[in-house]
C-alpha cells in the first residue's frame, strides 16, 4: 500500500464516516467560533451572546436527538481509525450532555451571570468544556482520554474564577488548577506505564494483549500484573479527581464555594457524568473473570472502587454536616453522591468478575442504575442549584442563616427546593429514590459474587439516613425558622419566569418518581444503552 | 362506581382536595377549613361505602375478588405501575386493613375539626394534612410491597413539617427526631424488601408471597431459616420503631408532645397503628419461621413496654406527655398478643391455636381501641393547653368544677384508655390477657399487672387535673367551657368507645375471618420451613 493510499483511505474514512457522527461536535466547535467572531465585528453589543451560544446548542441538541432516535442498535463503530467510539453509550451521554448544557445556559441567561461584556467567554468555556466532556464519553483510545479530561478541566479552571472581582473566587480557581495539574500528571503517569507494558493505547486492543502479555497464571505478585495495577491505580487518581471522591475531593467544597452557583452546578453534574462515562469505558478494559489472569485484578478494581465508595459517602455526608454555606454543602453533598453512583460500577465489576449465567443481565442491570441515576441527578442538582443561584440573586447571600422563613416569601422555590433536596435523600416519590433503588437492587445481586457488595449496600442506606440530618437542617432553615426582621426581602412572583424554570427542572424529578410508564420507559432505554457495553 | 375507582378515590381524594387548596386565596382561611373538612369527609364517606358495599366479612381473604364464573380470577385491583421491575399498583383490603381504613379516615375527620385551632400559615397545613392522609391511607391499601414502602415514606415528609413548623417549643427537635428514627427503620425494611424481591423470582405481590411462605418451595428465601430470621429482625426493627416498643420508642414522647393537638391524635390514632399492620400484613405472614424464632423475644419487649411505658407515665408531670409514654405501654399489647404463638418443640405443630387467634384478634382490637381512646385523651389534653397554655400536672386541679361538661367527656375516654369495661380499651386488654396465659402464666401476671399500673396512673392523673378544690395555675381566667366543634370531637370519640365497648363484635366480626387465616398460614409456613432447619441440621452433623 502507497503512502498516497493510505492518506487516502484516511481521508475518505473521516470525511465520509467519521465527520459525520460527529456533527455535534462540530457544530458546537462552530458556536464557539461563531461566538469569539460575533466579537470581533461588535456583534456582541446588538445581540446578547447567549443567542449565539442558545442557537448552536440547540442545533447541536437537535442532531443528537435525531442520532439518538436512530439508534445504531447494539453495534458498535470506531471513528476516526480508533480513536472515538461511537454507540448507544456515546449518544446517551452526548444526548444527557447537550440537554444539560441548554438548561445552564438557560439558568445563566435567567439569573444574568456573566453580563454583556463577559458572555462570549463564558459561554467560549462552557461549551469548549463540553466538548471536551463529550470527547471523553466516546474516548477510545488513552490519548483521547486524556485529551479529554484536560479539554474538560481547563476551561473548568477558568469558570470557577469567572467573578473576576472576588479574591475567594481566584482563590478557588487557584486551588482548582494546582489540583488538577497534580492529578493529571499522576494519570499521564500511569497512562504511560499502561500503554508501555502493554504496546498499544486503543483500548479495546488493550483487553486482547493481556493475554500475549500476562501469563494465564500469574498472580497479583508478579511484576506485569502489579505494573498494570499500578497504571490503573494511578488513572482512577485522574478519574477519582474530576468525580471528587475522597481522598481527591479537597478542591471540590472550595472551587464551589467560590465559583457562581450555575457554574457549581455545571461542574457536579456535566464533568461527574462524563468522568463515569469514561471510568466505565476504562474499567471494562480490565475485565477479567475468576478463572484467568486478569479475574484478580477485576475484583481488586471492584472491591477497591467499592471501598472508596464507601468512604466517599460516608464522608461527604458527615463532613457536610457543619457547613453553613450552602454551596459548600452541595459540593458535600456531590460529593457523596457520586460514592452511590461509584457503587454500580463497583458492583458491575464484581459481577462481571464472578461470570456467572446471568452476569450480563446484571452487568447491565449495575449500569442502567447508575445512567438512571445520572439522569435523575441532573434534574434534582441542577434544580438544588438553580434555586441556589436564583435566590442569591434576591438576598446576595448564600449562607444557611440567611435562608431563614424563606419558604413564606418566595414559595415557589422554596417547594421545590425541598422537592430536590428530599430527592437527594432518596425518598419516595421522588425520582432519587428510584435511582437508588436501582443500584441498591444491582449491589444485592453483586453480593452473591463477593460479600463485600453487602457491606457496600448497607452502608449506602445507612448513608441515606446521615444524609438526611443536613439537607433537613437548609429546609428547617428555609420553612421552620422565622425570617428575622431586618433581612432583605426575597420576593419572587410565583408566576414569574424564574419560578417557571426551576419548576421545569423539578417536575422531572416527581415525574421520574410516580410516573409508571416514565420510569419503565426510562428503565428500558439505560438497560437498552447499557447493553451495548458487555 | 367501580371498586378499583373507590379505591383510587379513597388515596387519592385528600391530594386532590391538596392540589384545590393551592388554587385558593392565602386571605380565606375559613373556606379553606372547610374545603379541607369537606375533602376529609367525603374520604371518609368513601370508606364507609366501601365497607357497606364491597366488603364482604366472610371471605377471609383479600377483596375485592375478581371473579369468572364460580373461579377466584384475581384478589385485589392491580395495575401496571413499572412493568420491566415487576411493580404494580395494587390495592385490597381485607379483615385486617378494614377496620384500620376505617379509623384513619375516620380520625383525620375529627383530627380535621380539631385543626380550628391552628393559626399560623392554615393553607400550608391543610394541604400537608391532607397528604398525609393520602399517605396513611395508601399504606394500608397497598398490596404491592414496593407500593407500600412508597406510600410509607409519603407520610414522613408531611408529618415532618406539620411538627416542625406547627409543634411546640421544642419542635425542631421532635421533628427531626421522628424523621431520623422512621427513615433508620424504612431503610432496613428497604434491605429486606430487596432480600424478598430476588429471593422470589422478582416478585413485590404480598399476596403471593405470603402464600410462597406459606408452601417454603426450594430455591426461595422462605426455604431459608437464617435469611427468614434475617429479613424478620430487618423488618421488625423497622416496624417496631413506629409501633413503638421499647427500646424503639424514644421519638415517640417528644414527637407527641411537641406536635399540635390534632397532629398528636394522627399519631397515636393512626400513626402508630402502621408499625403493628405493618407486623401483621408484610413482616408476620412473610417470614412465619422468623416470627416464631423471635416470638419469645417480642413478647418479652411486648411485655416490658406495657410495664416500662406505664411506670414512665406515672412519673411525668407534662400531663401530654403522661398521655404519650401510655401509647408505649398500650401498644405493648399489640405485640404481645401478636406474638403469643406457641408451637410444640418437637414437632413444631402449633399448640392451643385459639389462644393465638384469641391473642391476634385482642392486638386488632386494642389497636383500633387506642386508635379512639389515645386521639381522645389527646384531643382533651389539646383543650386545656389551647385555654391555659401549659400541660403542668401539678398546676391544674378542680377542672371539674369550672368546665363539668369537659371533665365528663375527658374522665369517659380516659377511662376508656384505662381499659373499664364497658368501653373499648377492656376488651383488647382481657383479650392479650387472657390469651398469654396460654403462652406462659407468668405473662400473663406481667401483663395484668400492667393493667393495675395504667388504671394507678390515669386515675392519679384524673385526680390532680379534675377534682381537687380550686384550679391555682396560670389563666384561670380562659377557661371558658367547651364549644360546640369541641364538644362534638370529643362527643364522637367517647361514643364510639362505648359503642366498641359493648358491642365488639361489630369489629371482630369484620377482621375475625383474616386474622384466623393469618395464623392457619403461618402455622402451615412455620411446618413447611421446619423441614430446611432439619436439613441444615443433618448437613451440619455429616
Amino acid at each position: 500500500m502507497s503512502f498516497s493510499e493510505l492518506i487516502d483511505r484516511l481521508v475518505s474514512n473521516t470525511v465520509d464516516h467519521s465527520l459525520g457522527l460527529f456533527a455535534p461536535e462540530l457544530i458546537l466547535c462552530a458556536t464557539v467560533v461563531l461566538l469569539l467572531l460575533a466579537r470581533l465585528i461588535d456583534l456582541d453589543r446588538k445581540l446578547p451572546s447567549y443567542w449565539v451560544a442558545m442557537s448552536g446548542v440547540l442545533v447541536a441538541f437537535a442532531v443528537a436527538l435525531l442520532n439518538f432516535w436512530h439508534s445504531p442498535g447494539t453495534g458498535q463503530t470506531e471513528l476516526f481509525t480508533g480513536l472515538l467510539v461511537h454507540d448507544q453509550f456515546t449518544l446517551f451521554f452526548r444526548l444527557f450532555l447537550l440537554l444539560f448544557l441548554v438548561l445552564v445556559i438557560s439558568l445563566t441567561v435567567l439569573s444574568g451571570l456573566p453580563d454583556n461584556e463577559d458572555g462570549p467567554d463564558f459561554y467560549t468555556l462552557l461549551i469548549g468544556s463540553t466538548i471536551g466532556m463529550m470527547l471523553m464519553v466516546e474516548a477510545n483510545h488513552l490519548l483521547i482520554l486524556f485529551l479529554g479530561v484536560e479539554m474538560t478541566s481547563v476551561p473548568s479552571y477558568a469558570m470557577v474564577g469567572f467573578l473576576k472581582g472576588r479574591r475567594q473566587s481566584s482563590e478557588a480557581s487557584l486551588k482548582y488548577v494546582v489540583y488538577g495539574a497534580g492529578a493529571a500528571g499522576v494519570m499521564l503517569y500511569g497512562l504511560s506505564l499502561l500503554g508501555g507494558m502493554l504496546g498499544t493505547a486503543n483500548l479495546p486492543e488493550m483487553a486482547a494483549r493481556f493475554a500475549l502479555v500476562i501469563d494465564s497464571d500469574a498472580t497479583m505478585g508478579s511484576p506485569e500484573l502489579r505494573t498494570l495495577a499500578l497504571g490503573i491505580l494511578m488513572v482512577v487518581v485522574g478519574l477519582s479527581f474530576k468525580l471528587s471522591l475522597v481522598p481527591f475531593h479537597f478542591w471540590c467544597p472550595d472551587a464551589f464555594e467560590g465559583a457562581a452557583a450555575e457554574v457549581a452546578g455545571f461542574l457536579s453534574i456535566a464533568s461527574k457524568a462524563a468522568a463515569f462515562a469514561l471510568l466505565v469505558r476504562f474499567c471494562l478494559v480490565f475485565v477479567g473473570t475468576e478463572t484467568s489472569a486478569l479475574g484478580t485484578l477485576t475484583l481488586a478494581l471492584g472491591i477497591g472502587l467499592g471501598v472508596i465508595a464507601i468512604v466517599t459517602t460516608t464522608f461527604g455526608n458527615l463532613a457536610a454536616y457543619s457547613q453553613t454555606n450552602v454551596k459548600r454543602l452541595l459540593a458535600y453533598s456531590t460529593i457523596a453522591h457520586a460514592g452511590y453512583m461509584l457503587m454500580a460500577v463497583s458492583a458491575m465489576l464484581v459481577v462481571l468478575y464472578g461470570n456467572k449465567a446471568d452476569a450480563t443481565f446484571e452487568a447491565t442491570r449495575a449500569i442502567g442504575g447508575l445512567l438512571f441515576y445520572l439522569v435523575v441527578y441532573l434534574f434534582m442538582n441542577l434544580g438544588a442549584f438553580a434555586v441556589v443561584a436564583l435566590i442569591r440573586n434576591q438576598i446576595f447571600s448564600e449562607e444557611i442563616e440567611d435562608y431563614r422563613g424563606l419558604a413564606w416569601e418566595a414559595p415557589a422555590l422554596c417547594v421545590c427546593m425541598l422537592i430536590c433536596f428530599f430527592s437527594l435523600v432518596g425518598l419516595p416519590p421522588m425520582g432519587g429514590f428510584f435511582g437508588k433503588w436501582y443500584i441498591f437492587a444491582s449491589l444485592y445481586k453483586a453480593g452473591s459474587v463477593h460479600w463485600s457488595m453487602w457491606v457496600l449496600l448497607v452502608v449506602g442506606g445507612l448513608n441515606t439516613v446521615f444524609s438526611l440530618f443536613y439537607y433537613l437542617r437548609v429546609l428547617k432553615a428555609m420553612f421552620i425558622e422565622a425570617r428575622p426582621s431586618h433581612a432583605r426581602s426575597a420576593k419572587v412572583q410565583s408566576f414569574s419566569s424564574p419560578v417557571f424554570y426551576v419548576g421545569m427542572v423539578t417536575a422531572p424529578v416527581i415525574l421520574l418518581g410516580t410516573i409508571g410508564w416514565l420510569m419503565d420507559g426510562l428503565s428500558n432505554k439505560v438497560r437498552e444503552v447499557a447493553g451495548v457495553l458487555f | 362506581m367501580g371498586i378499583d375507582f373507590l379505591l383510587a378515590t379513597i388515596i387519592f381524594l385528600p391530594t386532590i382536595g391538596a392540589i384545590l387548596l393551592c388554587l385558593h386565596d392565602r386571605e380565606s382561611e375559613g373556606t379553606m377549613r372547610t374545603t379541607a373538612l369537606t375533602f376529609t369527609i367525603l374520604t371518609f364517606g368513601a370508606t364507609l361505602l366501601l365497607l357497606a358495599g364491597y366488603y364482604d366479612p366472610s371471605d377471609p381473604g383479600m377483596q375485592p375478588v375478581v371473579k369468572s364464573g364460580e373461579d377466584i380470577v384475581q384478589r385485589g385491583v392491580s395495575y401496571e405501575w413499572i412493568a420491566s421491575w415487576n411493580i404494580y399498583f395494587r390495592l385490597g383490603y381485607d379483615g385486617i386493613s378494614m377496620p384500620l381504613v376505617l379509623l384513619t379516615s375516620f380520625i383525620s375527620v375529627l383530627g380535621m375539626l380539631a385543626s380550628w385551632s391552628i393559626k399560623k400559615h392554615v393553607r400550608g397545613y391543610l394541604i400537608l394534612y391532607l397528604l398525609l392522609e393520602t399517605g396513611m391511607l395508601g399504606v394500608f391499601l397497598a398490596l404491592d410491597f414496593f407500593l407500600f414502602y412508597v406510600f410509607w415514606e409519603v407520610m414522613l415528609l408531611p408529618m415532618y413539617f406539620l411538627i416542625g413548623i406547627w409543634g411546640g417549643t421544642r419542635k425542631e427537635y421532635a421533628a427531626i427526631k421522628f424523621f431520623l428514627y422512621t427513615l433508620a427503620g424504612s431503610v432496613l425494611m428497604l434491605i429486606a424488601m430487596l432480600m424478598f424481591y430476588f429471593g422470589s423470582d422478582q416478585n413485590f405481590n404480598l399476596m403471593e408471597l405470603a402464600a410462597m411462605a406459606e408452601q417454603a418451595k426450594p430455591d426461595t428465601i422462605f426455604a431459608n431459616p437464617t435469611l427468614q430470621v434475617t429479613a424478620f429482625i430487618l423488618l421488625f426493627i423497622g416496624f417496631a420503631i413506629k409501633v413503638p416498643t421499647f427500646p424503639f420508642h424514644t421519638w415517640l414522647p417528644d414527637a407527641h408532645v411537641e406536635a399540635p393537638t390534632p397532629i398528636s391524635m394522627i399519631l397515636a390514632g393512626v400513626l402508630l397503628k402502621m408499625g403493628g399492620y405493618g407486623l401483621l400484613r408484610i413482616a408476620f405472614p412473610l417470614c412465619p419461621y422468623g416470627t416464631q424464632a423471635a416470638a419469645w423475644t417480642l413478647v418479652f419487649i411486648g411485655a416490658f413496654s406495657i410495664i416500662y411505658g406505664a411506670f414512665a407515665a406515672m412519673a411525668q408531670t407534662d400531663f401530654k406527655r403522661l398521655v404519650a409514654y401510655s401509647s408505649v405501654s398500650h401498644m405493648g399489647y399489640v405485640i404481645v398478643g401478636m406474638a403469643i404463638w406457641k408451637i410444640n418443640e418437637s414437632t413444631g405443630a402449633t399448640e392451643n391455636m385459639n389462644f393465638w387467634h384469641m391473642g391476634i384478634n385482642g392486638a386488632m382490637f386494642q389497636m383500633i381501641a387506642h386508635g379512639i381512646s389515645s386521639a381522645g385523651m389527646f384531643f382533651m389534653v389539646g383543650v386545656l393547653y389551647d385555654r391555659v397554655h401549659h400541660r403542668n400536672l401539678n398546676e391544674f386541679g378542680g377542672i371539674a368544677g369550672i368546665m363539668p361538661l369537659y371533665s365528663g367527656l375527658a374522665a369517659g375516654l380516659f377511662f376508656a384508655g384505662l381499659g373499664l369495661p364497658g368501653l373499648c380499651g377492656f376488651i383488647g386488654e382481657v383479650f392479650v390477657t387472657l390469651s398469654s396465659w396460654s403462652y406462659a402464666p407468668g405473662l400473663a401476671v406481667v401483663v395484668a399487672s400492667g393493667v393495675i399500673l395504667t388504671a394507678g396512673y390515669i386515675l392519679w392523673t384524673l385526680q390532680r387535673v379534675l377534682l381537687g378544690p380550686e384550679y391555682l395555675g396560670p389563666h384561670r381566667e380562659a377557661l371558658v367551657p367547651m364549644n360546640r366543634r369541641e364538644i362534638f370531637v370529643a362527643g364522637v370519640l367517647l361514643i364510639s368507645a362505648i359503642v366498641l365497648g359493648v358491642c365488639p363484635f361489630l369489629m371482630f366480626d369484620m377482621m375475625e375471618g383474616s386474622t384466623d387465616q393469618l395464623a392457619e398460614s403461618m402455622a402451615k409456613g412455620y411446618q413447611a420451613a421446619l423441614q430446611y432447619v432439619e436439613e441444615a441440621a443433618t448437613a451440619m452433623t455429616e
